[in-house]
């Protein structure tokens, strides 16, 4: 442990527990940070020569708490009704795994507040639900450190001024609530899993830092279903990985994935958490999007895939969630079902011309029908709008072989 | 408490809804009120008149200038406002969600700075 920044990398997760806890004390987030900062600092001080103690956690939060009290006592300004109610707990007072689990839950349901635009709950999550260092997001993100820093400033302001509760959700208000929370962590595994592998390098793995999140979703959730479907989904995904791009950096489709390279131990628990979700029987859209991926990974071929299967998925998912995206990813598996004609029909009715898969899909199909000069203006059209190098690469290859 | 500002939002170039539609809106206004009253969130607030009836007014120690009409010629006009206590920004959204469903318009909700009000 060289400095302070070694140190928050090896305790990220105690980052975000003990300033969910300092929190609930402080009922400020900056004031909070800097005590769980000051608490670190001194950690990497007495450590090495006391020994790290039996629950580091615990260690930090009574630190931190401590420092808080200090700091608070030497400038008098900070006089509101939270620092008294800070000063009037005996500094001493055990720290309870159970009430740190709650407080991390309420600090993740106050980043992900409706209030706050999706940007700043993703910046807010990844650096107090996950623990990142500010530049790390901001590298992750490609954005300015003094940008990233800049909304992670705002937002905590906003939280301040606006009086955003730092309270887990009614029931009934949960299920509402819990969508931006998931929605989060989403794209941030999306942000990560599409990230081509060559600018990669030096930044942290947003996938994997997505699914330590979903996992402590689970964790901090266990009778959401859908926080567990998420992560099966996350999971499922992930195992792909290895088979997503081949040895010259090119993307391959799903149907061309060698699945021998599929993670298998990934695939393994993304099906059993599957599973748990068919057995508690209230399906949400991202259990359905993760059995329609165990259903994929459940072929050992793209030939003996459930096509039939993956169609039904998609019918409910389309019946829970009726986006155009949902019924482009339907007209795939109708193709595999009915052939190609029935399915381009079906596409042709889509309102998703700026979108680019819509033009890939569409020139698969095109050319599964024989119409090869339609097919490749297509492919043209999806490359043209194609986001990433790798995606284009891709789609200019298709259009190369379709000959 | 804190304390929140709700503003009934409209664009600038909105014509008034029909005398049917207006007095169904109107009396579901009330309803909001008298909801905020009885609950004792009730601060201030009212209906305001057109901007047209706007006069801007800026001095200096020993200079004033008068305008007619607005600061800002915005797309989005404030067309009435209530400031309510709220225990925090959820309540508050909460009354914003009625008030909006009564007015049929946007309600934007904005914290007063802590400590600016007595």
């Amino acid at each position: 442990m060289s400095d302070a920044s070694e140190v928050e990398r090896v305790f990220r997760r105690d980052y975000g527990r003990a300033v969910a806890s300092v929190n609930r004390l402080l009922g400020d987030l900056g004031l909070a940070e800097e005590a769980v900062q000051d608490a670190l600092a001194t950690a990497i001080e007495t450590w090495p020569v006391s020994g790290v103690p039996p629950s580091r956690v615990g260690w930090i939060i009574t630190t931190a708490r401590n420092r808080a009290i200090d700091r608070m006592r030497r400038e008098s300004s900070r006089h509101d009704r939270h620092v008294q109610a800070a000063l009037l707990h005996a500094p001493d007072e055990p720290v309870e795994v159970g009430a740190v689990r709650d407080d991390q839950l309420r600090l993740v349901f106050t980043c992900c507040h409706p209030a706050l635009a999706p940007a700043s709950q993703v910046a807010l999550t990844l650096r107090l639900v996950a623990g990142l260092q500010t530049p790390e997001i901001a590298r992750a993100f490609l954005v300015a450190e003094p940008t990233m820093a800049q909304r992670l400033v705002r937002a905590k302001n906003k939280i301040r001024a606006a009086h955003i509760p730092y309270r887990v959700p009614q029931d009934a208000d949960l299920p509402d609530r819990l969508q931006p929370v998931l929605a989060v962590v989403y794209l941030v595994f999306n942000e990560g899993y599409l990230a081509s592998s060559g600018d990669a390098l030096g930044r942290v793995d947003l996938a994997d830092e997505a699914i330590r999140l979903g996992r402590t979703l689970v964790d901090l959730m266990p009778d959401e279903p859908e926080a567990r479907g998420l992560l099966a989904l996350m999971l499922l995904t992930q195992a792909r990985r290895p088979a997503r791009m081949d040895a010259d950096g090119e993307l391959v489709r799903l149907p061309d994935q060698d699945r021998g390279l599929w993670d298998a131990e990934l695939v393994r628990e993304g099906q059993e958490l599957v599973r748990m979700c068919l057995r508690r029987g209230r399906p949400g859209p991202y259990q359905l999007q993760a059995a329609i991926a165990a259903v994929h990974s459940d072929a050992p071929t793209a030939r003996d895939t459930d096509w039939s299967q993956v169609l039904a998925l998609y019918d409910q998912l389309h019946a829970m969630t009726p986006t155009s995206i949902v019924a482009l990813n339907r007209c795939v598996a109708m193709a595999e079902v009915g052939g190609p004609a029935p399915a381009l029909e079906a596409l042709d009715r889509l309102d998703l011309a700026d979108y680019h898969l819509f033009h890939a899909v569409r020139a698969d199909l095109l050319a599964r029908l024989g119409r090869t000069a339609d097919a490749s203006a297509a492919y043209a059209v999806a490359a043209r709008l194609a986001p990433t190098d790798a995606e284009r690469e891709l789609l200019r290859r298709r259009q190369a072989e379709l000959g | 408490m804190p304390l929140y500002l709700l503003s009934v939002c409209y664009p600038a170039d909105a014509v008034q809804p029909p005398p049917d539609e207006l007095t169904r809106i109107m009396a579901a206004t009330e309803q909001v009120h008298a909801a905020l009253v009885a609950e004792g969130r009730w601060v201030f607030g009212g209906g305001l008149a057109d901007v047209s009836t706007s006069t801007t007014v800026s001095a200096t120690a020993d200079d004033v200038v008068i305008t007619d009409g607005p600061f800002i010629e915005a797309k989005e006009q404030i067309g009435g406002f209530s400031v309510i206590e709220a225990a925090d920004l959820d309540e508050a959204i909460e009354w914003a969600r009625r008030t909006s469903a009564a007015t049929t318009t946007p309600i934007e909700v904005r914290p007063f700075a802590h400590g600016s009000a007595g």
